[in-house]
């Protein structure tokens, strides 16, 4: 029997507004609040309810046979509550069918493993009860900020009661070794380990749109077919999606909501094939050998390290002068400030530094930088700590005095 | 090739860009003959070869041509020009010798007298005048030389290349650096817009030097799209950074602005910006680097915004003070209202120096890691001005980026794209 895991990850980053250095000690409003709200708004009607729709639908014709793994982040979640409670309300019932395994993770898609381990627990377990309170599950199951992964991350997750953990598939770790097995990571003894298959993931949220691509256009059979094929390659395969695919009019437009509702019984036609959330196979399955991963890597691009979010000394500087801030706000045992803290944490806010081939973000087709450039994404970025670091109490050393 | 400015004859971008482009055309193995309005003392440019419109003698029937460009519209151009224009009166007001060099001299008639123009390289009031007499030269130049294709720089030598197209029957491309829109806003002067337009239409194929002011000559001058080549400037590197090392002082930064002090380059958006920065930070040096007709109006505003202390102006530097400039600024401005493209934000990276430019620029369609603004966003000027000021990670990752980029920006890769459309308009 052969199980496939399939997981998608619904999040939708809380963007900051255009924050000059003439807002320093004027403004302390940092969110971009209507921005966000009209792109909550439009990925609900877009996305989140049409695809809700589809898999509760998909779930009910299967009868327990499709099941399905979702995280969801706080902030995220946080959204739904103040303003699309219609939402929340669908992700809901998805709970209830007994199929949906809702997945931890940080409560505000941060890198904050990296920078505090006091950070990164604690908004686990602001995840962990959110999820709790919602969806009546408590996660067994844990996915890092964008797939960042290594041994001591998992060795922290299993402290923390978690069960399975999931992570990209990077070559060079993996070497000749196949994702499509229940791994161990170092230094762990009950934490699961299951890896993304790169490819398969990927002809879905990459390649479906291709239509240079050989196998243009993927259709349900002919994936679920290849699907069969590696049966006896493996004994899961990790198809782990990005929710957003169905937020894409153009990826609308070719299908993919027929392509997913048709996908779990075409998958299901073969005996040896069924579908199993992330807990499920950690319950079922001995891992087949140790993982060993010391340095950090990650899903979504072909280098697989954190260089996507810490590459560059903008990157390393914005993040540094956030988390060097910790100490002096937690003394302050202020919740609102730490909540705004928190709302900086954002990976996304640096991902948006990156510079990159085409700094500018001009042709990039994959991702338009919401702040124009990544240089105009760290001046944002550093005029907002600084002006934070003044609420704080004491400036961030800077070289002017300010009249 | 014609073109009105060549270093060290130059004021501007354009005689850079000539340079660098006939440099890398001669490297590439194609002979270059360049000519200029007039050879002011040396000339130290070996890869062309440079020939002075003046003193160039004209076959008076040359000069009785002008009539050929019937679409032409000759009433659009300039009254006082006119008595320039029919032959007998060449000799009112104009420098007239005949010809004692030999070799013109010899197997000439009587009634193929020739004669020698000075033809004046500065853009004064009479440049109309000048640009007509040097096309005249242009006809004499092609029936005496050989070539495969005529280059014209800028509307100043769009009559010269017309004429030379004339007489050889070689095509002509025309070389567009910048429009009379970009120049003067919408306070055209008609009859360069006429020469312009008249010239682009008659070229074989017409070369911009960015995709900014190929839309510009689709829409106002009504060009096919399909007749215009993008052609992007480039920047030659010279040692010289090394032998001006100046110490920055890090307790007092300094921002420059270097350029004509004119409509174009949007000068008061970089005086109204140095207010707001110093309004925040109160020890910077603005630098104002150039001369032009708006510098009057520069110093005034200045002095009412009470910035004088901070802000200088230096007049028109040249060669070694531009390079010292450069080494002495922590960031560059190109506030431009229109520039089709602006060579001179490369020139500062090569001193490391970070830029900020104006969106409205050609030069903002290949650097990828500039800072970029609209030129009328005065506060976002400001706010990146103190950005740069502010974080040395910024102006670090700005500078290691600018460097990597600009090895890709050579005139090599632009002079490859050059020869492209000479083999495209030759047939």
């Amino acid at each position: 029997m052969t199980l496939i895991c399939l997981h998608f990850h619904v999040h939708q980053p809380q963007w900051l507004r255009r924050y000059t250095f003439f807002d320093i000690d004027h403004d302390h409003l940092y969110e971009d609040r209507e921005r966000n709200l009209t792109i909550l708004n439009a990925l609900s009607e877009k996305c989140y309810l049409p695809a809700n729709r589809m898999i509760l639908d998909t779930i009910k014709r299967h009868e327990g046979k499709f099941r399905i793994a979702l995280s969801i982040t706080g902030v995220l979640l946080d959204q739904f509550e103040n303003h699309r409670v219609d939402v929340l309300d669908s992700f809901m019932r998805l709970a209830d069918t007994g199929c949906v395994e809702f997945i931890g993770e940080t409560y505000y898609h941060s890198l904050a493993f990296l920078f505090s381990l006091r950070e990164f627990r604690e908004q686990t377990m602001l995840h962990k009860k959110k999820i709790k309170m919602l969806f009546g599950q408590t996660p067994r199951t844990f996915r890092h900020t964008e797939f960042i992964y290594n041994n001591e991350l998992a060795n922290i997750v299993e402290k923390m009661g978690y069960h399975c953990i999931l992570a990209g598939s990077a070559d060079n770790v993996l070497g000749w070794r196949s994702p499509n097995h229940v791994y161990q990571p170092a230094g762990c003894r009950k934490l699961k380990l299951l890896l993304r298959n790169r490819r398969l993931s990927d002809d879905i949220t990459v390649r479906f749109m291709d239509t240079q691509w050989s196998e243009y256009p993927l259709l349900a059979d002919k994936y679920a077919n290849w699907i069969h094929t590696m049966g006896d390659m493996g004994d899961v395969i990790n198809l782990f999606i990005d929710y957003r695919i169905f937020a894409e009019r153009e990826r609308e437009e070719r299908g993919i909501f027929a392509f997913m509702r048709s996908l779990p019984g075409e998958i299901l036609k073969h005996p040896g094939f069924t579908f199993r959330t992330p807990a499920e196979i950690a319950r079922n399955l001995d891992p087949v050998a140790q993982l060993d991963v010391k340095d950090n890597i990650a899903s979504s691009d072909a280098e697989n390290n954190v260089h996507d979010w810490l590459g560059s000394s903008l990157q390393k500087d914005a993040i540094t002068s956030l988390y060097s801030m910790e100490a002096k706000l937690r003394r302050r045992k202020d919740g609102g400030l730490l909540h705004t803290w928190r709302l900086l944490q954002e990976a996304e806010n640096f991902h948006c530094m990156h510079t990159g081939k085409r700094a500018d973000g001009e042709g990039m087709d994959t991702f338009s930088n919401p702040y124009g450039s990544p240089y105009d994404a760290y001046i944002n970025y550093m005029n907002i700590i600084d002006d934070f670091s003044g609420i704080l109490g004491k400036k961030r050393s800077s070289t002017y005095e300010r009249a | 090739m014609f073109g009105w400015e060549f270093p060290p004859h130059m004021s501007g971008g354009l005689g850079t860009a000539c340079f660098g482009l006939t440099k890398a055309l001669a490297g590439l193995g194609h002979e270059v003959s360049f000519v200029i309005p007039k050879i002011l003392g040396e000339s130290g440019s070996a890869h062309v070869r440079l020939i002075s419109a003046s003193g160039i003698p004209v076959r008076k029937k040359s000069m009785e041509t002008i009539k050929i460009f019937k679409g032409l519209d000759i009433r659009l151009i300039n009254s006082t020009l006119k008595p320039y224009l029919g032959a007998h009166s060449y000799d009112n007001g104009m420098k007239k010798k005949s010809s004692k060099q030999p070799g013109y001299e010899s197997g000439r008639s009587e009634t193929d007298a020739s004669q020698v123009f000075e033809i004046s390289p500065y853009y004064g009031p009479n440049l109309i005048a000048e640009v007509i007499r040097y096309a005249q030269v242009a006809g004499s130049i092609s029936q005496d030389s050989s070539f495969d294709v005529i280059h014209a720089h800028d509307w100043m030598t769009v009559l010269a290349g017309l004429y030379a197209k004339e007489k050889s029957g070689k095509p002509l491309v025309v070389h567009i650096h910048s429009l009379e829109f970009d120049r003067c806003g919408e306070h055209i002067d008609e009859n360069i817009y006429y020469v312009e337009r008249f010239g682009m239409a008659a070229a074989d194929h017409v070369v911009t030097v960015s995709q900014y002011t190929k839309k510009a000559i689709v829409h106002r001058y009504g060009i096919p799209a399909d007749k215009i080549s993008v052609v992007h400037n480039a920047v030659s590197r010279t040692e010289a950074g090394a032998l001006y090392h100046v110490e920055k002082n890090p307790e007092r930064k300094i921002v420059l602005f270097l350029g004509r002090i004119t409509f174009q380059k949007g000068p008061e958006y970089f005086v109204e910006a140095a207010a707001k920065v110093l309004e925040k930070i109160p020890d910077v040096t603005f630098v104002m680097a150039g001369s032009g007709d708006m510098m009057p109006r520069m110093i005034e505003r200045v002095a009412e915004l009470g910035i004088g202390k901070n802000f200088h102006f230096t007049g028109f530097l040249q060669g070694t003070e531009v390079e010292q400039m450069f080494t002495m600024s922590d960031l560059y401005i190109m506030p431009s209202v229109s520039e089709p493209f602006g060579i001179s934000p490369l020139e500062a990276m090569i001193y490391d120096v970070p830029v900020i430019i104006s969106r409205q620029s050609g030069v903002a369609e290949i650097l990828h890691h500039a800072l970029k603004v609209d030129f009328w966003d005065v506060s976002e000027i400001a706010n990146k001005i103190i950005a740069i000021l502010q974080y040395p990670n910024l102006v670090a990752e700005i500078v290691e980026k600018s460097r990597e980029e600009l090895h890709s920006v050579r005139w090599e890769t632009a002079a490859e794209k050059i020869v492209e459309v000479y083999h495209r308009v030759v047939h």
